[in-house]
């Protein structure tokens, strides 16, 4: 199977208020398909591996390679494209564009991209809302929406460029338990039905342990 | 690689949101802009007004005989006491002729350079006008009427009658209104004047003449060259004064000094004539641009503000697009364009509301003594201000959205999303 994503020897440093090794020598490989979780108590660096991971932490020495090719040292310009093209996000808390409708949310990566005509991006954006059943929702201001709806949208956000990954910080730490079975659900299927691969850092032991391979971290160091 | 369309629509939903704050600035753009307008419109059509009634009547360059005292007194033509430190008390000035010397052909002269648009003779007497037993001094100035009226605009300060009757009328008078008033005359009458020398003469009065001037229209009248020459008994090559105007007013310094050397005569200049004259507009000018341009700074200053706050607001959301694919420039670009949308839509409404409003002040009657051709307030309507305004609307609010911008762009997303 074809690797997505690939770290080599990832040091990182946090230099203020004292110098601080964060993370150490990580090395690891996710799968094209594969659901990886990253487990670890607080402070143990998860969260900033994956902020190096997603391209927009710059500041850390090793190198980094998605879809087999280099991304260390790009251009900012660049990387804010290949953050576009091939990432999608879902953070714990929602982050939508609380201005704006659900499918204006949801559009908005694909607009920015600009392969498609409007068109298109709308019917990707629907077909998409429509997998995740929250179609009815597509002309409600993001703000008037409940929150395991903010997440299920925020999931069709980061689907509609078709990414290779989808990167989640917490994404059910803040729902409750009905609707984070109902996020990890919606991630299992994309990832056994359409071969997506997923990185998900979580503190959620039971959800971490219905992942494919979980990324056990401690003082930043990856322990298994 | 800028996406407009989707800068744009952002850029107008976070301005839409926060209509208030929106507008807020863009009316200070307005205002700043509108006012600017008014102002510059206004006070420039002042100004014009003022140079025309100095302008139009004074001649660029006015040849005369000055009567003054020799500048060489007799002892100093004398060898012997050349050594010694003398004192001449009681100096007169020097006994000379009031007209000037070969005046038709230096005229000529004069009118073949061609800088110079025409040179017009004129002879200025002393007069008293004979009501029964009181005799009124004043002024006669003997002119060539239409030259005069299409040159430097006398028409505009005949109130009554006009050039071309002083001109086809032998011993015809325009008469100051002031000395009409005071002896109760009517166009048509007759008024007798007598020159210095003795003698009288009837004129038929032709017209009146306000300059706007009280002291002035109470002495001056006006008649033709031939008039004057036959009052004074003086022959047809008698002129005592030569005023000349020119194509373009700054050549009027190096023609006078040169006209001062080759013919002996005095010619003043309009420059230093009337010097602090031109002090005035300069002035004026300057109070006018400070004043708008400190509302402008104002209203750049709250541009400036409003986007700090909404970047400030916006914080997740600049977060939530960089992590989406946006980069710092795009960033950078939807706050810039927010601001220069305030600065467009704004400059645009100043000048609407300029134009209104100077419109308004150019139909307020303003009627005044002193310019009888002038009804309402001066306004000089130049493109150019609105041009102005405009460009500087667009340049402030561009200024004020820059370092905002700028501050955007370099956001780091990460500490926003970790920060919560």
């Amino acid at each position: 199977m074809s690797i997505v994503l690939e770290a080599k020897h990832i040091n990182k440093y946090f230099k203020k208020p004292v110098m601080f090794h964060v993370l150490k020598d990580i090395n690891f490989q996710i799968k094209k398909g594969e659901f990886v979780s990253i487990m670890g108590k607080s402070g143990c660096g998860k969260s900033t591996l994956l902020y190096i991971l997603s391209t927009m932490d710059t500041d850390y020495e090793g190198e980094l390679f998605l879809n087999n090719k280099l991304i260390t040292n790009q251009s900012r310009e660049h990387l804010s494209y290949l953050r576009n093209k091939h990432i999608g996000f879902v953070f714990q808390f929602h982050y939508l564009l609380s201005e704006f409708s659900v499918l204006e949310n949801v559009m908005l990566p694909a607009k920015k991209l600009a392969k498609k005509s409007h068109q298109e991006i709308e019917h990707d954006a629907m077909e998409k809302l429509k997998m995740l059943n929250i179609d009815h929702l597509a002309l409600k201001r993001a703000s008037r929406i409940s929150g395991g709806e903010k997440q299920r949208v925020a999931i069709a956000r980061a689907l509609i460029n078709n990414p290779s990954i989808i990167m989640g910080d917490e994404p059910t730490g803040n729902l409750d338990s009905h609707n984070a079975e109902n996020v990890f659900n919606i991630f299992e299927r994309l990832s056994n039905e359409q071969g997506l691969s997923l990185l998900v850092v979580t503190h959620d032991g039971d959800f971490a342990k219905k992942t494919d391979r979980i990324i056990q971290m401690e003082d930043g160091k990856i322990m298994t | 690689m800028a996406n407009w369309s989707v800068i744009l629509n952002i850029a107008k939903t976070h301005l839409l949101t926060k209509i208030k704050q929106t507008s807020t600035a863009a009316l200070g753009v307005t205002f700043g802009i509108g006012a600017y307008i008014t102002l510059v419109c206004f006070m420039t059509g002042l100004n014009g007004m003022l140079d025309d009634l100095i302008l139009n009547q004074t001649p660029h360059i006015h040849v005369y005989n000055e009567i003054e005292p020799s500048k060489k007194q007799p002892i100093s033509l004398y060898d012997n006491v050349n050594e010694s430190f003398n004192v001449v008390h009681s100096i007169k000035p020097k006994l000379s002729q009031k007209k000037i010397h070969n005046a038709l052909p230096i005229i000529k002269y004069l009118e073949e350079n061609k800088v110079v648009r025409c040179a017009l003779p004129q002879i200025k007497t002393q007069i008293f006008y004979i009501a029964g037993s009181i005799e009124l001094g004043g002024n006669l100035t003997g002119i060539n009427a239409i030259d005069e009226a299409s040159l430097f605009n006398m028409g505009d300060y005949i109130v009554e009658g006009s050039a071309e009757a002083l001109q086809n009328t032998d011993n015809g008078i325009l008469l100051g209104i002031g000395i009409a008033k005071k002896m109760s005359l009517k166009v048509g009458d007759r008024v007798q004047i007598s020159p210095i020398n003795g003698g009288v003469f009837p004129l038929k009065i032709v017209g009146f003449y306000q300059s706007g001037i009280a002291d002035l229209d109470a002495i001056q009248s006006f008649t033709n060259i031939k008039t004057v020459q036959r009052i004074l008994g003086e022959a047809n090559n008698y002129i005592t004064d030569i005023n000349v105007k020119l194509y373009d007013i700054d050549q009027a310094v190096s023609l006078s000094k040169k006209i001062e050397r080759q013919f002996n005569l005095t010619a003043l200049d309009i420059k230093t004539a009337n010097a602090q004259f031109e002090t005035g507009t300069t002035i004026r000018n300057l109070i006018t641009y400070a004043v708008s341009i400190t509302l402008l700074i104002v209203a750049g200053f709250g541009i400036y503000n409003i986007l700090n706050m909404l970047i400030y607001e916006k914080m997740n959301d600049i977060a939530i697009l960089k992590a989406t694919g946006f980069s710092g420039k795009d960033v950078q670009l939807i706050f810039m364009s927010q601001a220069m949308i305030i600065g467009f839509v704004g400059g645009l409404l100043g000048l609407l509301i300029g134009y209104g409003l100077v419109s308004l002040i150019d139909t307020i009657p303003f009627q005044t003594e002193a310019l009888p051709t002038v009804e309402t307030y001066p306004i000089n309507m130049n493109p150019l201000f609105f041009v102005i305004g405009f460009s500087f609307a667009m340049f402030s609010t561009f200024l004020a959205g820059y370092l905002p911008s700028k501050k955007a762009k370099k956001i780091d997303p990460v500490k926003i999303i970790r920060g919560q």
